[in-house]
């Protein structure tokens, strides 16, 4: 009995650290079709986030409440990763809709860039870029007005915004002999994200011993869940969601603003994104590279549970979380200590935890052979859409 | 009007392209009274998963460069040459180790290749440098059961790091072992030494678990780990990378800590990745390395003082940055008392050279690697060790007398003969 306990506490721990990551996935690729790679840098960010607030809570009049920052760091996670899949949305997935290869492809460079922002960012690089986007957006005001009338207007304004890169690169290497701006903020090293001390021990229940952060991680991730089923089943912008879900141009016919509608959704599930980077802290490692460690497992969660349902995404999974500590553990043989040599042996071979990985892609590869649309396919009209 | 517009832009182009001048300009080095140059390889990852530990070791390398050329050089045939790094990006990515290798041979002439981290990183790079007959200085400690002509081991084999501090676990913290690594070539072959050295002293292995690299989901070890030793016991960690982070985050919450009658060693958590996985985590638990920060001897605190002052006050020493500089000035001895930089003949000349490292006083050994003081250590609240034990220097054996397949092996490139890379005793 206590096996069984055991076994669903610990499976139900892995099951929702994948949950609460794949679930803004699940919003941005099951609601609008689009493929974000860059989920996991949103992540990401989220976490650094948690970074600079655990910070600014480290010394100062906020020392008192040190304790408490996580719980800062979750609304402003949310907010920051939500912003940046704003702008991204904005600038680069609205110009790709219903192109899927180029979105893909596009949203990975988008990761990249991200990776690499935070390995290179300083006070001095901040100041160039905002120099140049400003220069970009400011000078062809100042130009006499019917030059924009010309043929050759759209040459100006490519030059315009070559011209502004240009000083704002000589801007930045210019501070950048100022040894105060040229300090990389978090420079490419792994940052240091310590759990407040009520997250860091563990407590008894009963005969199965739980260590804090996994049952904060578990309530965080049932509030999220909760908050977005209402959101989407509830209030008026999450019925237009689901609205331009089923059928875009006649929502659109309806005056549903949908452009609105699609930043919306975007800008939910990246702060979701977000929030899922909140939590990995308090786990794992934080760096520039976080995000790969989980956009595979995202992937596979949305599309072993059916894309464009919740609750697929939940049981997919917890189902996944459950079977990877099964094998990982070897827990079988403690249920069955008198199974056959052979058996035995099979088992032990596979209760490693990158052998329980490997079976456990395996197995969802063939789940998919027999259910290629997920544990819950979407069932009528929109599946032609 | 056109001209006005193209007035505009060469206008704004102009300053933009003399600001840039401005900052690139200045820092334009007088160049000192050398007789010539001798150009030496650089080879570590500056990108990619691997860069926060290699860029420590490459930036100690260059430490010893600097240095040695501030001494006036390299002195060979008469001559006073000035060593110039020709630095190249290993990006984290093994077959890109070799085909820079290549090019830092054929392209730019380098006398010498100072590089790698991972084993992975190495085995890929030895083809190259046997098929060319060329030299590699490799500054890792690193799993053994080789000895190659073309490279040169600064790090620890397993007979300096790994064997003595099991003894020491064995002697001092219990005799149950459950083993934890990463999923390559350097914690597993670790770990089959491991497990025959064990076998042949009376301990235990009653787990083994491996997590592949990037991996932060441990709570199926940690269930492993309480069911194998519910009341205490050692766990002997090889991981790498990031892996260690979410492996002492977990462990703690689970309560699988020092106070609770675990006693956790680690092979590849230095100084460096203390900082990064947070001395919280970690406080209590032990290591095996050639040199700590905390040693106190002159030479160790003026290496520590040297590499601050150059790279900032927050940084810190540790035993990879030591074997990577301890290499540079070895091989500028090699090349003096060989009078050439001609890598044949310093290869010649090397063993038996000695060095004042920051851990001491090191000689060559017959087997290209080198004769190291073993420390075992403690992580203190502040991130460094407490030197719990030293077991003063411990001659380099590069095929492991614990393995059946090389047992009675061993390798001696001072003999003539053409399987001196590997033969029977």
């Amino acid at each position: 009995m206590d096996l069984l306990y055991d076994t669903l506490f610990n499976g139900l721990a892995i099951g929702s650290v994948l949950v609460l990551a794949a679930l803004g996935l699940a919003v941005v690729f099951g609601l609008m079709g689009v493929i974000n790679m860059a989920h996991g840098e949103l992540m990401m960010l989220g976490a650094y986030t948690t970074f600079v607030v655990q910070n600014l809570f480290k010394n100062g009049p906020l020392q008192g409440i040190f304790p408490l920052y996580i719980l800062v760091a979750i609304p402003l996670a949310f907010l920051v990763s939500g912003l940046a899949g704003l702008l991204l949305e904005k600038t680069v997935i609205r110009r790709l809709y219903g192109r899927p290869l180029e979105t893909l492809l596009a949203t990975w460079g988008v990761s990249l860039i991200l990776q690499q922002f935070v390995r290179s960012v300083s006070s001095a690089f901040v100041i160039g870029l905002l120099v140049a986007v400003a220069l970009g957006l400011v000078a062809p005001r100042l130009l006499p007005r019917p030059w924009g009338q010309r043929r050759w207007a759209p040459v100006l304004g490519v030059a315009t915004w070559v011209i502004a890169g240009l000083v704002g690169i000589a801007l930045a290497s210019g501070l950048g002999g100022v040894r105060v701006l040229d300090q990389p903020w978090f420079s490419a090293r792994n940052i240091d994200v310590t759990a407040p001390v009520w997250l860091r021990g563990s407590v008894d229940l009963g005969a199965v011993n739980m260590p804090t952060a996994r049952l904060f991680i578990i309530a965080l991730t049932a509030l999220a869940l909760v908050a977005v089923h209402w959101f989407l089943q509830k209030s008026v912008w999450g019925i237009r969601i689901r609205a331009v879900t089923q059928n875009r141009s006649m929502s659109d016919c309806l005056g549903i603003p949908t452009e609105t509608v699609d930043a919306l959704t975007f800008l939910v599930g990246s702060g979701l994104a977000g929030v899922a980077g909140v939590a990995v802290t308090l786990l794992g490692s934080v760096g520039p590279n976080l995000g790969g460690n989980y956009i595979v497992d995202c992937f596979m969660v949305v599309v072993l549970g059916g894309v464009g349902k919740l609750l697929g995404t939940v049981v997919a999974a917890l189902g996944i979380g459950v079977l990877s500590y099964v094998i990982g553990s070897g827990s079988l043989l403690l249920v069955w200590p008198a199974m056959p040599a052979g058996l035995n042996e099979l088992i032990t071979f596979f209760a490693t935890t990158s052998m329980a990985k490997v079976l456990v892609f395996a197995l969802v590869v063939v789940f998919l052979q027999f259910r290629p649309a997920g544990l819950f396919p979407q069932k009528g009209r929109m599946v032609e859409a | 009007m056109r001209k006005a517009a193209f007035r505009y832009v060469a206008g704004a182009t102009a300053v933009a392209a003399s600001l840039s001048l401005v900052a690139c300009g200045g820092g334009e080095q007088a160049s000192g009274d050398f007789d010539g140059e001798v150009k030496v390889g650089i080879l570590h990852s500056r990108s990619g998963t691997m860069a926060i530990s290699e860029n420590t070791v490459a930036e100690a390398e260059l430490m010893a460069i600097d240095e040695i050329n501030a001494k006036g050089g390299v002195l060979v045939d008469g001559k006073k040459l000035k060593i110039v790094p020709v630095e190249e990006d290993g990006a984290s990515d093994w077959p890109t180790f070799a085909e820079k290798a290549k090019k830092l041979i054929d392209q730019d002439q380098v006398a010498v290749v100072f590089g790698g981290w991972t084993s992975a990183s190495r085995k890929a790079m030895l083809p190259v440098f046997e098929a060319k007959d060329h030299f590699l200085f490799y500054p890792i400690q690193y799993e053994g059961q080789e000895c190659s002509k073309n490279i040169f081991y600064s790090g620890a084999a397993p007979n300096q790091q790994a064997e003595p501090a099991v003894d020491w676990l064995l002697q001092n913290k219990g005799k149950d072992f459950f083993l934890v690594g990463s999923d390559y070539v350097y914690p597993r072959t670790a770990n089959t030494i491991m497990k025959e050295q064990l076998k042949a002293n009376g301990g235990k292995v009653v787990g083994e678990d491996y997590l592949p690299l990037g991996n932060t989901e441990v709570a199926p070890i940690i269930a492993k780990i309480k069911q194998a030793l519910p009341k205490g016991g050692v766990i002997v960690n090889t991981l790498n990378g990031d892996s260690n982070v979410a492996f002492f985050k977990q462990m703690k919450a689970a309560g699988i800590t020092p106070a609770n009658g675990y006693s956790i060693m680690s092979f590849s958590i230095a100084e460096e990745e203390i900082a990064a996985i947070g001395p919280e985590y970690l406080e209590g638990t032990y290591a095996a390395w050639n040199y700590f920060q905390s040693l106190d001897t002159p030479a160790s605190k003026e290496f520590t003082k040297n590499f601050k002052a150059k790279y900032g006050d927050s940084r810190v020493t540790s035993d990879p940055a030591e074997a990577a500089y301890m290499m540079v000035y070895l091989w500028a001895a090699a090349a003096e008392k060989a009078n050439s930089v001609d890598d044949n003949k310093v290869r010649e000349a090397l063993i038996g050279v000695s060095f004042d490292a920051p851990e001491g006083k090191v000689t060559v050994q017959p087997n290209h690697h080198v004769e190291k003081l073993v420390l075992i250590g403690e992580v203190q609240k502040d991130g460094m060790f407490k030197i719990l034990e030293n077991k003063g220097f411990v001659k380099p054996v590069a095929w492991n007398q614990y393995v059946p397949e090389t047992k009675g092996f061993t390798c001696d490139w001072t003999q003539n003969r053409p399987d001196a890379g590997k033969f029977k005793m």
